[in-house]
């Protein structure tokens, strides 16, 4: 693609990565979260596919990494899931609500503005999902991609 | 021959959809058997911690469904690394 | 009948997405087909758990008189089962599309008549 296109992608990437990672982190306040969150990252990483040709962009975004992502974001949803059981509770309990240790403040019922360090292992969820969704479909992205040829 | 099996569907359809609409389907804004999700809706705040209903759901309340999404996911990203996978015998090195 | 007009919209969009299946050619088409029935099944969820004079399930700055228990909110499980629904969706037509990637590759059409040998 011709210059301005690669630096206007150029700007505006941290900008779309900024705003996948809010929609992520607040999935327990507002409406978004995991899988949401996600999409928005890796549409943010297809616009630098789209807008630099293959064999530049294939070394700095390389597929290695995204594999690495997409695999620890589902280990580490396993991972708290299994925490629950240490206390004799069930696979996947929310073992962090109203605990006052770690996103552990409790909520009442009514309208308030919204408080992040509360809802137990949700935000933690949030963002196990949210890497592996960017990792996933970044990774579908390169993988087609790698078959098209260059004109 | 094809315009005719076509027409033959649209007309099945089009007929199950409409005795469907008559008989069976429930009005536009009042759904019943509302119990769950107003339990849902009552405690799901108190006992989560989180403002976002649906979130609580899908992250809490139905958590092991979730699990399932993320393993389908996976398993799709997997299909199309082989499928479009490029060995020694088509001159291609790997990604 | 017109106030159950969502749901008429559903039948319009499934039997759109089942006509385009059977009428075209191109392999392309037949799986925009698909999208479109998929489609209509989210859209069908997303209906039914509608209430009137309700706000979105989520309790960050909700206005007061709707929160009065009983809460005046739309039904929150039906839209968790459109979120699973739309990313199965999104990971059938990625692995559909890398298939048509490879048969494009080895017979270089796209017809669907003349892609009719079952082994090699």
């Amino acid at each position: 693609m011709s210059k301005i296109v690669r630096s206007a992608a150029d700007l505006l990437y941290p900008f779309i990565l900024t705003f996948g990672f809010y929609i992520v982190v607040h999935g327990h306040l507002t409406a978004g979260g995991g899988f949401q969150g996600g999409a928005v990252i890796a549409t943010g990483i297809a616009l630098m596919f789209g807008a630099n040709r293959y064999k530049v962009i294939s070394q700095q975004i390389r597929g290695k990494m995204l594999r690495t992502c997409e695999a620890v974001g589902l280990i580490m949803f396993i991972i708290i899931g299994l925490c629950a059981l240490i206390d004799g509770k069930s696979f996947l309990y929310n073992w962090l609500a109203n605990a006052d240790w770690l996103f552990g403040h409790p909520v009442t019922y009514g309208s308030n503005t919204g408080d992040l360090y509360t809802a137990g292992i949700i935000p933690i969820l949030n963002i196990a999902i949210g890497i592996e969704v960017l990792g996933g479909l970044s990774l579908i992205i390169l993988y087609m991609l790698s078959g098209v040829s260059e004109e | 021959m094809r315009i005719f099996v076509v027409v033959m569907t649209i007309l099945v359809f089009c007929g199950a959809f409409a005795y469907v609409s008559h008989s069976a389907m429930i009005r536009y804004g009042d759904p019943p058997y509302t119990e769950m999700d107003d339990y849902f809706i009552r405690n799901g705040q108190e006992q989560t911690g989180a403002n976002n209903i649906v979130t609580s759901v899908v992250f809490d309340y139905r958590g092991f469904d979730t699990l399932g999404e993320a393993s389908v996911l996976f398993t799709a990203v997997l299909g199309v690394g082989i499928t479009l996978r490029k060995g020694s015998e088509w001159g291609g090195k790997e990604i | 009948m017109l106030a159950n007009f969502p749901f008429i919209a559903v039948g319009i969009i499934a039997i759109a997405g089942i006509v385009t299946m059977l009428l075209r050619v191109n392999i392309i088409r037949i799986i925009m087909g698909l999208t479109l029935l998929e489609a209509a099944g989210n859209f069908l969820l997303v209906a039914i758990g509608y209430r009137h004079n309700s706000i979105a399930p989520i309790f960050t700055s909700a206005p007061e008189e709707k929160i009065r228990p009983p809460a005046e909110m739309v039904l929150p499980t039906v839209q968790a089962m459109t979120l699973t629904s739309i990313v199965i969706g999104v990971a059938t037509l990625a692995l559909l599309l890398s298939f048509v990637m490879a048969i494009y590759r080895d017979y270089g059409t796209l017809d669907c008549r003349s892609i009719r040998k079952l082994q090699g």
